[in-house]
């Protein structure tokens, strides 16, 4: 037993007072801004996209952040920095159209009747269909010691039948179609539907997988899309707060 | 083990002709793989020229060697798991996926696949005997699986799986639009794991040779992977006995190795880090302290709390004969990784790979217990090769090189590469055609093997210690399912 108490000081001050002015490490990728004059060629930058989110044509350039894992891997191959990516991490969006940018991105305006229902105490049924787990994990990180999401009344639950709506991972499996329909129904109205990481949004490095089955979204469309492959925790719990009008 | 003609003596992602790969009549075939002794990594079957062909890859572990050979079979073959038990899930994949038969296998249920709900799940008529159904949706942000338990009372009698959930068509993916970042989401907690044995695969077919330091830099990644998971995976065993002090501390000492990982690649699971031929972030000087310190930071605590947890009555009383797995089943049902460790079960996928004097760390006991103590006995030894890797980096070149390659893959070679990840082998084979595409992309990680471990693990104990086994073994279902 003192053993254990002794540890009480290993915890340290790990929470992160203020999530809302809190930054990821250095190093993070985060929104992306194309110099569309720094290349000629960009027919390459975009042949390396392993999910063709990058789109330059007749003097437009923008990145489609429902599908780009942020890996990188065009600025490598683009020429005078043409395409950077700058550590903002607040990446959310309540429209798909959003989140195709360049450089810029429209912050969540929270609707009324969702600060009004959800504004203080959001549940959440998380539902994985066929992704990685890493979402999965920063999703859990969310509640860690660290981050402490429930501190402002947002909570994953075990139940959809305590839920306000479901968090979708993954690009939804073909033998993963039918259970996130059920859940999503085993929900309470009004329920919400989250969708979180790049494969969640558009499919992602498996948009062009056969084993995928994607109908769910032309039921049911997304209220808020979380970028990212993995999204961060601090890029999840600031979209939902923002989503939420929480301060 | 004696080696003839009919079987290939090979290394660690090198590069063979297909025209190289020998082929045993059936009969020598089983005899070869049947033995107690023979390891096999992977059995598989292809269509082959309107031929069906078996291919097996197996290992020596003692003696550092890995075998292939392969037979060809009709539309069914006698099935080799009655005398080979640890076969039946490759069995099960053959037949799927290709329809073959293994004539007589005691329970040829789907492994990934699922027509709508015709998975025959064993019954019980006992009248004793309750089920209890759970999944594919959990009661935690987890991935989908389905686990049916049949129980007396709270003791469990049997434990079935069904995977498949997960099944998103990754093998066939990967042969068509071959990337890195596909398969750095094989499995997300096996980031780095996966990405090197591909990188690796891929590299070997286009005959790229990496340098020292970006040789070294791979390794570290995949040894600060190896400790982030167990620091976690020990506080999520902590907090399935309720010890949730043990689970908080871990739980954010974890954090500081992700997010080194993120200093390093931007990704706080280490994607980005690999690329076609080589790394594409350094460790300088700056970067090689801020390791440093982490390392420190995070063995002080683990060891500090670790001890602290072990040293707790009732958290060892929850650990302690729990979840037992022996050597002799654990090698039966061919457990692998450090699940099999923690049983006394002696190899490790490192001894093929480029460490220096690598020592295998084992526990005896197969309980939950030993698969958490192995863990943090595995943190130790990690932290200790890192440090030696960074050692060794100061002695190569001095910075790495930011060239791009294109995959110009060899037509008709073969390739097989083993990657110790943190909760066993990950183990890419890949195939290339006449005309240079991909013709089979394999892969086999420890989650394949595992999971049947976990429903032994499970029998006769509470079903209150679902949790706590599940933890212990913390498998994965995408990278089971792929
Ligand atoms: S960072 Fe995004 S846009 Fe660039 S290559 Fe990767 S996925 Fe494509
Ligand atoms: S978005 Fe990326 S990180 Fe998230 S589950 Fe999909 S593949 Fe994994």
């Amino acid at each position: 037993m003192l053993e254990t108490l002794k540890t009480l000081g290993l915890q340290k001050n790990q929470l992160i007072k203020d999530i809302r002015t809190a930054t990821p490490k250095d190093g993070f990728r985060g929104l992306p801004s194309i110099d569309i004059n720094a290349d000629e060629n960009w027919q390459e930058c975009m042949s390396v996209c392993p999910t063709g989110a990058l789109k330059i044509a007749d003097g437009e350039a923008s990145i489609d952040l429902g599908k780009c894992t942020l890996c990188g891997e065009c600025a490598r191959y683009c020429k005078n920095d043409g395409i950077k990516f700058s550590k903002f991490h607040k990446l959310g969006a309540v429209n798909r159209e959003d989140l195709i940018v360049n450089g810029e991105l429209n912050p969540i305006k929270c609707k009324e009747e969702i600060k009004k229902f959800f504004g203080k105490s959001l549940k959440l049924r998380q539902v994985s269909a066929g992704g990685c787990n890493s979402c999965e994990m920063e999703l859990n990180a969310c509640s860690n010691a660290n981050f402490d999401m429930g501190r402002y009344g947002v909570d994953f639950v075990a139940s959809p039948r305590h839920a306000d709506g479901v968090v979708i991972t993954g690009p939804v499996t073909k033998n993963m179609a039918k259970a996130l329909e059920d859940t999503y129904f085993a929900c309470a109205e009004p329920r919400i539907v989250i969708v979180v990481g790049a494969c969640a949004i558009s499919g992602g490095v498996f948009q062009d997988s056969e084993e995928i089955d994607r109908s769910f979204f032309e039921r049911h469309k997304p209220d808020l899309y979380i970028p990212g492959c993995p999204a961060h925790p601090l890029t999840i719990i600031n979209a939902i707060l923002d989503f939420i009008g929480a301060k | 083990m004696d080696v003839n003609m009919n079987i290939l003596e090979f290394k660690n992602n090198q590069k063979i002709k297909r025209a190289d790969i020998p082929v045993m009549d059936f009969e020598s075939f089983s005899k070869k793989i049947l033995p107690y002794e023979v390891r096999v990594i992977n059995l598989f079957a292809k269509k082959e020229d309107g031929k069906n062909r078996l291919y097996c890859i197996f290992a020596d572990d003692k003696n550092k060697k890995l075998f292939l050979t392969t037979t060809y079979v009709g539309e069914s073959y006698p099935s080799l798991t009655s005398s080979k038990p640890c076969l039946h899930m490759f069995e099960r994949l053959i037949y799927e996926e290709t329809g073959i038969m293994p004539e007589g296998h005691p329970f040829l249920k789907p492994v990934r696949k699922q027509d709508g709900n015709t998975y025959k799940f064993l019954e019980s008529h006992d009248t004793q005997t309750h089920e209890v159904a759970v999944g594919p949706v959990h009661a935690g942000i987890i991935e989908p699986g389905h686990f049916r338990f049949l129980c007396n009372g709270e003791r469990v009698n049997h434990l079935e799986i069904q995977l498949g959930f997960q099944h998103r068509g990754v093998e066939d993916l990967l042969k068509k639009r071959p990337s890195i970042q596909l398969a750095e989401s094989i499995c997300g907690d096996e980031t780095i794991a996966q990405s090197l044995a591909y990188a690796r695969a891929m590299e070997s077919l286009s005959n790229i040779e990496i340098t020292q330091r970006e040789k070294l830099i791979r390794l570290i990644a995949l040894e600060m992977e190896r400790m982030a998971i167990h620091v976690g995976d020990i506080g999520a065993v902590a907090g399935d006995v309720a010890y949730s002090i043990g689970a908080n501390v871990l739980g954010v000492t974890r954090t500081l190795v992700i997010n080194t990982m993120l200093e390093l690649s931007g990704s706080r699971f280490g994607k980005g880090l690999m690329k076609f031929g080589g790394v594409n972030f350094d460790i300088d000087l700056t970067m090689r302290t801020k390791i440093l310190n982490m390392l420190e930071e995070v063995c002080d605590r683990t060891d500090k709390m670790v001890e602290a947890m072990f040293a707790h009555a009732t958290v060892i009383s929850r650990l302690e004969n729990t979840g037992f797995v022996g050597k002799k089943k654990a090698r039966e049902i061919g457990l692998v990784g450090m699940a099999a460790r923690a049983a006394g079960e002696e190899f490790d996928a490192r001894v093929f790979d480029d460490y220096e004097d690598f020592e295998i760390t084992t526990m005896k006991t197969g309980d939950v217990y030993a698969r958490t103590y192995l863990r943090y006995l595995e943190i130790k030894k990690s932290a200790k090769i890192i440090k030696n890797l960074l050692n060794k980096l100061e002695d190569t070149e001095t910075e790495i090189n930011n060239k791009r390659f294109s995959l110009n893959l060899e037509p008709d070679c073969f390739v097989f590469s083993i990657v110790e990840g943190w909760r066993g082998e990950v183990a890419h084979c890949v195939m290339t055609d006449k005309n240079s595409y991909i013709e089979t992309y394999k892969i086999k990680g420890a989650s394949f093997n595992n999971w049947f471990g976990l429903a032994l693990a499970v029998r006769n104990n509470q079903i209150s210690d679902f949790p706590v086994c599940n933890k212990s073994f913390n498998l994965s279902y995408c990278g089971f399912d792929l």
